[in-house]
């Protein structure tokens, strides 16, 4: 972080920044240099912050009228939905809020493994970016066992009996994880706890976030080192803030579609009926943004063995700055790279739609395939195409017209790409 | 242009959960259809069906189902049946409500009012499954949302029952229904044509209680949603005067630095 | 008007446009979040209760919960209600008349919240000096028609809303 020469205007405000420098930091965080052409996958970082505080606001206000009993908190919830003012549109802005968060974190992290933002030296940015995603399923996955319908209860017994499969303390590890001999009130009580406690770890870790962001300032598009301050540069404030709050609204609109007029289609009509733990659904699925992982445990026939892939799908990420050995940080100029990108998302979204499905017949062969290609992209694609792809040439700043034509048309136009 | 690759990206996500959402639905046949007044962005409740379809629920079903989440007072709020005051007292009062204890730790019965919650129609969900052939009778406060497909659903299964097809055994107090998940229903049709005589007047076949009680079903489920809707239409306008203002702001802004190239 | 100024003013206009209207939808969304703290519909729908009153003797009294809070309901013998309106207007630091806090024809009965108005107490019955309730607190005195006569106690015990739904019972709120 640069020290800047930055005197307040009032007397009261010389007094308490001396003392707690917040109008340094506002100054610093207002002048910030960043590089002019971003787009709007950029936009993102921002979009999260405000899903973060949104799902904050909403939480605390449903908890004030939830409760965590196991019978009745699916009646309270009902009457939140009834009989508390405008509880319904509290309710459905923090379960559409948490369906928003995991669309715009999606698209966040493939920006990163498309731009190579991840690349040296922003590790420790997406390191701790992963340590943010991972509470987040966490806390998702607690809120949704709140409500205590079907879904809740049955996603919850599926989830916490997997630590079974760990050898010897897999047992003891379940029993203490439920409190209980099954998920039961005991369970109830303490994800609501932590579900309230979670997403504050993950305010803490936003703001190590963007500081590790600071350091090394924004990567873009063409990926390539610039320059802070310089021609190249825009103060954050107001350049990137208007663009900001320009893709928020339209993310809002978005969202208020589904509040407003589409409030279930994205969850299961299941959890509408009070858990029972003598009657197990017919398909029991988690929410859609964890199928993919869903997808993946169920493709292996070993218990543990599922649960090992399924979380080493996550940590393998965690080394993905390691594992990725190309020097060209853009997949703009990088033609081979970009290729497997694509098939890497297609990928995913099968996986996803495999989660969905019975695992059996058709959709466990596609899942199988598809877990085996995702770790097949980090372990060997990424090592393999890094150190032999021969890069597109890139160019010496990002106000200079490109040397030859990359996957964006626009950058063979003027530089003052804004838009 | 990046702004369109955003916009065709938000079209993409959009199709795929529109397409993955049916996959999320359940081994239905394809169900009857109808075109519910309250389905789409300005849908509203039909104020006479929603009247009827409670008509139909306190005759024919309420003997079985329960609707625990709903009070009286409910059915004379906006965005529902809106019964004037008076006929929600009545309603309430006609039902016999227990209360207590007392000062003596005695429990009684007295009058319902429009405070308390609809009277369920046994103690208990083991005294209800007891007394309905080992099966339980869901309650209806959110049957609407709670099965996929909705209200065409409920309908589809009201409507659903045939004789089996060639070769089906049913065991005793199980009947065959089209449209049921799994076919097979331990609910006798509930509806025939004239077993509810409607005090509007109109004409009680099963196609039209079938009708009604869905809607009445579907309001209960989603009491806001005329509120919904109504404030739904306000904020995305409102979203998209504020966008409109930004956009051109944030033009205006990004000019300077192309007045600088 | 320069065109510069012209053009500066248009911007000004745009931005300030900008602010106003991201102000009121700021405002918008606050209210839900404030007004979700009210009482909710369940709490407003139970507003009454309504009193069995048959089983009270003259001279004697009951208490009820209503909206969280005790109600005296007393039924006064006539020597009660003389008494209570015997008193003259410039002894009462809060004056009332008997009359004001009774239905009429129903002078009998006295219902009142039973929470002193010094702090928020309950009063104990039978108490005091003046034959009515006595807060022990901080010592308010109340009279037979529940007036504050000594004691920190600013007014007299508030009368609620209520009606005779019939003569053996009575509905608050």
């Amino acid at each position: 972080m640069s020290n800047n020469e930055y005197t307040p205007k009032s007397k009261v405000g010389k007094w308490f920044n001396d003392r707690l420098p917040l109008l340094t930091l506002g100054s610093h965080l207002s002048d910030y240099p960043t590089p002019k052409n971003l787009n709007y996958w950029w936009t993102f970082g921002g979009i999260l912050t405000f899903c973060l505080l949104t799902q904050i606001i909403t939480g605390v206000v449903l908890a004030m009228h939830y409760v965590a009993q196991a019978d009745l908190a699916f009646a309270s919830v009902e009457h939140i939905m009834r009989d508390v003012n405008y509880g319904w549109l509290i309710r459905y802005i923090h379960s559409n809020g948490a369906s928003m968060f995991f669309l715009a974190v999606y698209i966040h992290i493939f920006r990163s493994l498309f731009y190579g933002s991840y690349k040296s030296p922003r590790e420790v940015i997406w390191i701790t970016g992963l340590l943010i995603y991972l509470l987040m399923m966490a806390t998702a996955f607690m809120g949704y066992v709140l409500p205590w319908g079907q879904m809740s209860f049955w996603g919850a017994t599926v989830i916490t009996n997997l630590f079974s499969a760990i050898p010897l303390v897999g047992e003891s590890i379940t029993t203490w994880l439920w409190g209980a001999y099954s998920v039961d009130n005991p369970t109830l009580n303490r994800f609501f706890s932590l579900h309230y406690l979670l997403p504050f770890l993950i305010l803490g870790l936003v703001i190590l976030h963007i500081w590790a962001l600071h350091v090394p300032g924004n990567n873009n598009p063409v990926g390539i080192e610039i320059k802070k301050p310089s021609k190249d540069t825009v103060p954050f404030h107001p350049y990137i803030t208007v663009k900001d709050t320009f893709a928020l609204l339209m993310f809002m609109i978005i969202f208020a579609g589904f509040v407003f007029f589409a409030p279930n289609v994205l969850g299961h009509s299941d959890n509408y009926i009070p858990a029972n733990p003598l009657v197990t659904p017919s398909h029991i699925v988690p929410e859609w943004y964890l199928l993919p992982f869903y997808a993946i445990l169920r493709s292996v026939p070993d218990k543990l063995g599922g649960v090992i892939l399924m979380f080493g799908a996550i940590f393998i990420l965690f080394v993905l700055p390691w594992l990725d050995t190309s020097k060209v940080r853009s997949a703009v100029f990088r033609p081979i790279y970009r290729q497997f990108y694509w098939i890497f998302v297609i990928n995913v979204l099968m996986l996803g739609y495999m989660g969905a499905m019975p695992a059996e017949g058709i959709y466990l062969i596609l899942a199988r395939v598809g877990t085996i290609y995702y770790f097949l992209h980090f372990i060997v694609v990424l090592p393999v195409v890094g150190f032999l792809e021969k890069t597109d040439p890139i160019p010496m700043s990002i106000s200079e017209p490109v040397l030859s034509s990359g996957a964006e048309p626009s950058l063979g136009k003027k530089d003052n790409e804004k838009i | 242009m990046k702004r369109f690759n955003l916009k065709k990206l938000t079209f993409l996500i959009f199709s795929i959960i529109f397409f993955i959402n049916p996959l999320y639905s359940s081994e239905s046949n394809d169900l009857l259809k109808v075109k519910w007044s309250f389905k789409g962005l300005t849908g509203k409740f039909d104020r006479a069906s929603l009247q009827r379809g409670f008509q139909v629920y306190q005759e024919v079903c309420s003997s079985c189902h329960s609707m625990q989440y709903l009070s009286y007072r409910n059915l004379g709020e906006s965005g529902g049946p809106e019964f004037s005051i008076e006929e929600v007292k009545a309603i309430a009062a006609s039902m016999e409500i227990e209360d207590g204890p007392d000062s003596q730790g005695e429990m009684f019965i007295r009058p319902g009012r429009p405070s308390d919650k609809f009277k369920s129609p046994y103690p208990n969900v083991n005294a209800s499954i007891a007394a309905n052939g080992g099966a339980y009778p869901p309650d209806m406060s959110v049957l609407v949302k709670a099965r996929p497909g909705g209200a065409d659903y409920i309908y589809s299964v009201l409507m659903g029952y045939e004789e089996p097809p060639e070769g089906m055994s049913l065991d005793d107090g199980v009947y065959y229904n089209k449209y049921m998940i799994g076919n097979k229903i331990k609910m006798a049709e509930p509806l025939s044509d004239g077993i509810v005589e409607y005090t509007d007047g109109s004409e009680a076949t099963v196609d039209q209680m079938a009708k009604d009680v869905t809607t009445f079903l579907s309001w209960a489920a989603e009491p806001e949603l005329e509120a919904r809707h109504k404030t739904g239409i306000k904020v995305i306008i409102y979203l998209i005067l504020l966008t409109v203002l930004v956009y051109f702001s944030m033009k205006k802004i990004w000019s300077r630095i192309d007045s600088k190239m | 008007m320069s065109k510069e100024e012209k053009k500066v003013n248009r911007r000004d206009f745009l931005f300030t446009a900008s602010y106003t209207v991201g102000a009121v939808g700021l405002g918008a969304v606050v209210w839900p979040l404030v007004h979700q703290m009210n009482p909710d519909k369940a709490q407003k729908a139970l507003a009454t209760t309504e009193v069995d009153i048959s089983k009270i003797e003259p001279g004697k009294s009951i208490t009820v919960l209503w909206r969280g809070k005790p109600v005296f309901l007393k039924r006064r013998t006539q020597e009660e209600i003389a008494e209570a309106r015997s008193v003259s207007l410039n002894d009462l630091p809060d004056p009332q008349k008997d009359e004001e806090r009774v239905k009429d024809g129903k002078d009998e009965w006295l219902v009142m919240l039973g929470v002193c108005t010094h702090l928020g107490c309950v009063p104990l019955k039978d108490k005091g000096d003046y034959k009515g309730w006595f807060c022990p607190c901080h010592g308010s005195h109340y009279d037979l028609s529940g007036r504050i006569r000594k004691g920190p106690a600013p007014k007299n015990m508030e009368i609620p809303k209520y009606e005779f739904v019939d003569s053996n019972t009575i509905k608050i709120g």
